[in-house]
């Protein structure tokens, strides 16, 4: 298990524009719209006087960070798999394909840990924004949610008939979550309706749980429970689904 | 001794039956043919065998295990190549070697198999970049990582060229020599009399027969045919007189004699005494092509 990783992890880094891309994106997102756009540093009323770019900025880039690995990434790299038969060919060894499933999910969260890690870095150092006010909450929700997302990426890569397909329904998916988690429209400006929607969308009760835990407030329990119905959801369906060959 | 036993094997699809009714066994320490056209169960058989299907009907054993039931002891003393590419494109060759022995319990010398199938210098060489004869001889290899007592090596040498051809039917062969029981799915007809100590032809999800390649073709009759062109003309009933000729024909100066028994011996003895040289001489005997086409009633390729 562990050479599976070490060679995942070798393979991964050589696809390096891939695995830099869910890095680079959302912290040169981060950077560009927070210098240029003068609101986005000042306090702001709406989000009770914090300005934007202290959580609901380096939230949301957390979230694309996040759909970018679960929705794109780990797909295109799984069903690329199956349909070059690495997984098949993995299934007449002693060795269960399962365990390559598993190192790259290991490999996914960490790669999500890193981007997370770098735009709380960046987000301090070029705005003076504080890290996370709690970091016990923080973790959890962050890895709840990411293990959440990424058994959505499941069930896209046990859809998905070859690796280009996946990374076409990977979009397709990946838009309109950012949507309801409040990338466009933040979430406390949001009509009550769509805000309804985005209570029940897994993103949005992810991504302020996400926030809560970050301006040092505990997460609500309704949003970890509904994050917590989405990973038993579409991670029973993802074993349900999955093929591996 | 027999490693593989396959007993009245079926399997359907939904859409078709794949394997009909397919039985053999093989020796240990043999090369073993699946030989027939495209489409005719050979891959679903040996995936049957390999335990990567569940076979509908009949028995499958192989070293006294059942594929689906001992799954994972058959893991251990079966090795499988499959037919199409089955790895990433970015892995170097020495790293797929070294993965695939870490997941068998005694592993081979990965360094010493990629000697031995002659890939030491491409080690570092991304598997997208391997040429199609290096891809199968790396898939050979790993076929053979786990030390097998039974290798499937499935369209080994389709899409390669001549030359990357014959250098893996020696490599197979050396590998047989090692000790190692060889099933070789093919449609090549020259493959599986150059390299198969026994082999079953099949059509239709059917075994049509099992034999050695000698014997499938002895059992289609040893008709043989001689041509050549004579150095003066020569009326055919010199020919035909000879017991051993059955038939004389004629494509503007060549001639053809089919016949049986010592027919080459027996017609360039009659040109002789004719004082007559026979120009370009061709011996044909039956191939097992002319076998499956005389079991079957179609042509193999």
């Amino acid at each position: 298990m562990t050479k599976i990783l070490i060679t995942e992890v070798k393979l991964y880094l050589r696809d390096w524009p891939f695995a830099l891309f869910t890095i680079v994106l959302p912290v040169g997102l981060l950077v560009i719209l927070g210098v240029s756009i003068p609101s986005f540093t000042e306090a702001n009323p709406a989000f009770g006087g914090q300005r934007f770019v202290d959580t609901q900025m380096p939230s949301m880039m957390t979230l694309l960070a996040l759909l970018t690995i679960a929705c794109s990434v780990l797909p295109a790299v799984l069903a690329t798999y199956r349909e070059q038969g690495v997984l098949r060919r993995m299934s007449t060894t002693p060795m269960h394909p399962g365990k390559m499933l598993t190192a790259q999910l290991i490999i996914n969260v960490v790669s999500g840990a890193i981007s997370t890690a770098v735009l709380i870095g960046t987000a301090s150092l070029v705005f003076g924004s504080q890290a996370p006010q709690n970091w016990g909450w923080f973790i959890g929700v962050f890895l709840l949610g990411t293990a959440a997302l990424l058994s959505i990426g499941l069930v896209i890569a046990a859809l998905a008939p070859h690796g280009k397909a996946a990374s076409g329904i990977g979009s397709a998916v990946m838009f309109p979550l950012l949507f309801l988690g409040g990338m466009w429209v933040p979430r406390e400006i949001m009509p009550d309706a769509l805000r309804t929607i985005s209570d029940y969308s897994l993103v949005g009760p992810f991504a302020q749980a996400l926030k809560d835990a970050w301006s040092g407030q505990p997460p609500q329990l309704s949003h970890l429970m509904v994050v917590t119905v989405g990973l038993l959801l579409f991670g029973g369906l993802s074993v349900r689904l999955f093929r591996w060959e | 001794m027999k490693i593989i036993e396959v007993r009245n094997l079926q399997k359907r699809y939904p859409k078709h039956v794949a394997v009909d009714d397919v039985s053999f066994e093989v020796a240990e320490g043999e090369i073993f043919g699946i030989l027939g056209p495209n489409g005719a169960g050979k891959t679903t058989t040996v995936e049957c065998v390999g335990g990567l299907r569940a076979a509908d009907g009949g028995t499958v054993r192989v070293a006294g295990l059942d594929p689906q039931r001992d799954r994972r002891a058959l893991r251990d003393v079966l090795g499988m190549q499959l037919q199409s590419a089955a790895l990433p494109e970015k892995i170097k060759v020495w790293e797929a070697l070294d993965l695939y022995a870490s997941y068998y319990p005694n592993p081979a010398d990965w360094e010493e198999l990629l000697e031995h199938v002659g890939l030491t210098e491409k080690r570092d060489t991304a598997f997208k970049k391997l040429s199609g004869g290096q891809r199968q001889r790396l898939s050979v290899a790993l076929a053979l990582v786990g030390r097998p007592r039974v290798a499937v090596l499935d369209e080994l040498t389709t899409g390669l060229d001549p030359q990357a051809r014959r250098d893996t039917w020696e490599l197979i062969e050396r590998i047989r020599d090692s000790g190692v029981t060889i099933v070789l799915v093919t449609h090549f007809m020259e493959e599986a009399e150059r390299l198969c100590d026994r082999l079953a032809l099949i059509d239709k999800g059917r075994v049509v027969a099992t034999d050695t390649p000698a014997g499938l073709i002895a059992q289609v009759g040893s008709e043989q045919r001689l041509r050549f062109r004579p150095s003066a003309p020569l009326d055919d009933s010199v020919l035909l007189a000879l017991p051993e000729v059955r038939d004389v024909s004629r494509h503007g100066e060549q001639v053809t004699v089919s016949g049986t028994g010592n027919l080459a011996h027996a017609v360039t003895l009659a040109l002789v005494e004719q004082q007559i040289i026979p120009g370009d001489l061709r011996i044909e005997q039956a191939t097992l092509d002319d076998a499956f086409l005389a079991l079957t009633g179609r042509k193999l390729s």
